[in-house]
């Protein structure tokens, strides 16, 4: 009985060790700021691998996304003779939620894990430690560049996720299924707001994008440098960052459209 | 930089150095004196934590009691941004090398140049050049470390190690591994250019015959404690038993062959597991 | 290096792709172009009951939507809705006297005002307030008329059959 209070106090303690261990890389990587701004080609570099490595799968997938949309939106709607809304509601899920969210969720599995091996991997054969001992920080030199290119490409991979997505949703509804062209544009435009739905879409992406890549350099910083160890953290980042981002995704929903 | 310090003054000295990791004690009160301009080797058996013991020198791992001084300096005491100048007087050969494997040979040795200094490029490329060439790796610089054997990227991590001219290189088990050749490349090379650039070396080691070669002093190091130094020779010949069992390579000795088990009769007999 | 600059393009790209997509977004999706809240005129209505009318929802004339409900309040005096509407600058010739309807948009529709112009010479400006209004149709009421109107007739029609 006290051993598995004890037990349980002993997880507890990890958890909480490692939560403060994760706070502080990330007041370490944000402090590497400064010394990023003046060598943007580190940046440069960063998004290419993280975001521009992600189009491909962003963009396929916010297709198909759409084009699902349009057609499941399209039978139920046009039951009610409301097809009209097509554009509507195609729009409005992607720009809500299914944008910044599945985008958030391919960033985790394409680019997170792709962070966390890299960084577990540079632990494992003593790359960090090199780095440190040639007196070069490597959570300012390795791990601030990377943070910072997810921060920014997450909003413009959620973007695109999202624009596709309706791109998509108007070739199947209005060039297969018929929805008028001018209602299709013309009801999207009346009912999604700029600021209520676009914007709160991009503070989403924004904030999935710190996560998932906090996450993900956590992890991989964090592995044991094993090779069991870094891939048993590139499953955590995957795992976490999915978790992280359908729990914020409710909280921040509740904060922005709940009245 | 203070030049004031006697050459007679140890460049590292270690004091009642404790270091534990969770409950198991690595070290146990170490004092060891790394004298200038000599080659220091440390040996042991694997997991007496001499890695763990080049990571404290550097100032990458804090120990629980004890100090260590680096010319002069209290390396646990200083600031990030004393550590970070003292450091870059400090070389560390890895035991993987640990190049950065996204960038080729060359701009791996350029690495702390671009980051420590504002020398024009083709100051770079000229002090790179030299470092390579001292390695004999002058044209291995456009491949990427995974195209390099074990030894040649450890011969490059070495000329990395050594293009900010530091005042010392730590060796991580710099034989690891390494087919005769190699080793022997290596061995020349440790040599050369400890006695070339008036470095001081220290060298973590278990290859006894590579190490007692070149190195000027030996420490044995065992369960947290030194067992014993001096010079090759008289490691060698050692009056202690446990010494001589390691630097010959005994099988038997006061190192059971057994890891510590019950009676093999009752383990045979009581079969109740 | 070539290398360097191939991945500089890229890059480039990609934030291009994506700027393109927010504009994309913020124009072709949203109602940017639509929702110049600065321009226009605001005019006020009272309605007994505004349903299930909304801040945003459109006011149109004639179908067209002319601008949108910008504030709702609560008359306490009166125990009237208070509703502001933002009318399009461009739809400045709308006579004074113009009567505003809550609409149902379909059988389970949004709700939204309806303008039918009246004949006066004077037009609507900033602040005017529309004093001829029709409140909301509540689908409960109307079906309880319903029944009750039928009510009524089965009533008279039994006692017709006595």
């Amino acid at each position: 009985m006290l051993n598995a209070l004890a037990q349980l106090g002993r997880v507890g303690i990890g958890m909480l060790e490692r939560l403060g261990r994760g706070h502080l890389l990330l007041l370490g990587i944000l402090r590497g700021l400064p010394d990023l701004l003046p060598r943007p080609g580190l940046l440069i570099k960063q998004i290419y691998s993280v975001g521009v490595l992600s189009i491909l799968i962003i963009s396929v997938s916010g297709l198909f996304v759409g084009m699902v949309l349009g057609l499941q939106g399209y039978y139920i709607l046009s039951q009610f003779g409301a097809e009209q809304t097509l554009g509507v509601m195609v729009a409005a899920s992607l720009v809500r939620e299914l944008g910044p969210v599945v985008a958030a969720l391919l960033f985790a599995g394409r680019a997170g894990s792709a962070l966390t091996a890299e960084i577990g991997l540079m632990k494992a054969t003593e790359q960090l430690s090199g780095l440190e001992m040639m007196a070069v920080d490597p959570i300012r030199r390795v791990l601030t560049p990377r943070f910072f290119a997810g921060f920014i490409s997450m909003p413009l991979l959620a973007a695109l996720f999202s624009a596709l997505g309706v791109l998509g949703g108007y070739f199947v509804g209005v060039g297969l299924l018929g929805v008028d062209d001018g209602a299709f544009w013309a009801q999207m435009q009346a009912k999604i707001d700029l600021y209520e739905d676009v914007f709160n879409g991009v503070i989403k992406s924004v904030v999935f994008g710190l996560v998932c890549s906090w996450i993900a350099l956590f992890q991989g910083f964090d592995a044991l440098p094993t090779s069991e160890g870094v891939s048993r953290a590139t499953t955590r980042t995957v795992v976490h960052s999915s978790l992280a981002v359908l729990g914020l995704d409710f909280i921040l929903t509740a904060l922005m459209f709940g009245d | 930089m203070v030049e004031s310090v006697d050459s007679q003054v140890p460049l590292v000295s270690i004091r009642g150095l404790r270091f534990s990791r969770g409950s198991r004690v690595i070290f146990d009160g170490v004092d060891i004196d790394i004298p200038r301009g000599k080659i220091t080797a440390i040996m042991g058996p694997s997991g007496t934590g001499k890695t763990t013991l080049l990571k404290l020198i550097g100032g990458q791992l804090r120990p629980s009691a004890g100090t260590i001084l680096v010319d002069g300096q209290d390396i646990h005491r200083l600031g990030n941004r004393d550590l970070y100048r003292l450091r870059m007087r400090m070389g560390m050969l890895f035991q993987s090398g640990a190049l950065l494997t996204d960038i080729d040979v060359f701009e791996n040795v350029a690495y702390p140049l671009r980051e420590h200094t504002d020398l024009s490029p083709s100051m770079i490329r000229k002090l790179v050049l030299l470092k390579l060439e001292a390695v004999g790796l002058r044209g291995a610089r456009e491949l990427m470390p995974s195209e390099l054997s074990g030894g040649m990227a450890r011969r490059v991590a070495l000329a990395r190690a050594m293009v900010l001219d530091p005042m010392m290189i730590m060796y991580d088990e710099p034989f690891t591994g390494q087919d005769p050749i190699s080793m022997g490349v290596l061995v020349e090379l440790i040599r050369a250019l400890n006695d070339a650039s008036r470095l001081s070396s220290i060298i973590v080691s278990h290859d006894v015959q590579e190490t007692a070669a070149i190195a000027d002093l030996i420490y044995v190091i065992s369960n947290g404690k030194v067992i014993e130094s001096g010079g090759p020779e008289a490691m060698i010949n050692s009056e202690l038993a446990w010494t001589r069992q390691f630097m010959q390579g005994l099988a038997d000795g006061p190192v059971p062959f057994h890891y510590p088990a019950a009676e093999l009769a009752d383990d045979l007999l009581g079969g109740t597991c | 290096m070539i290398q360097n600059r191939t991945i500089e393009i890229l890059v480039g790209a990609f934030m291009a792709a994506g700027l393109v997509a927010f504009f994309f977004l913020a124009m072709q999706v949203s109602n940017l172009s639509a929702s110049n809240n600065g321009e226009g005129y605001e005019v006020t209505a009272r309605f007994d009951n505004i349903g299930s009318l909304k801040v945003r929802s459109p006011v149109t004339m004639a179908g067209v939507r002319i601008g949108r409900v910008s504030e709702i309040g609560f008359d306490r005096a009166t125990y009237e809705a208070l509703v502001k509407m933002r009318i399009e600058g461009q739809y400045n010739v709308i006579p004074e006297d113009s009567f505003a309807k809550i609409f149902t948009a379909g059988l389970l529709g949004e709700q939204y005002i309806g303008l039918d112009p009246g004949g006066s010479e004077k037009y609507l400006q900033a602040g005017s307030e529309i004093s001829l209004t029709q409140s909301a149709l509540v689908l409960e009421e109307i079906i309880g008329q319903f029944l009750f109107s039928k009510a009524e007739e089965g009533g008279t029609l039994e006692k017709a059959n006595d």
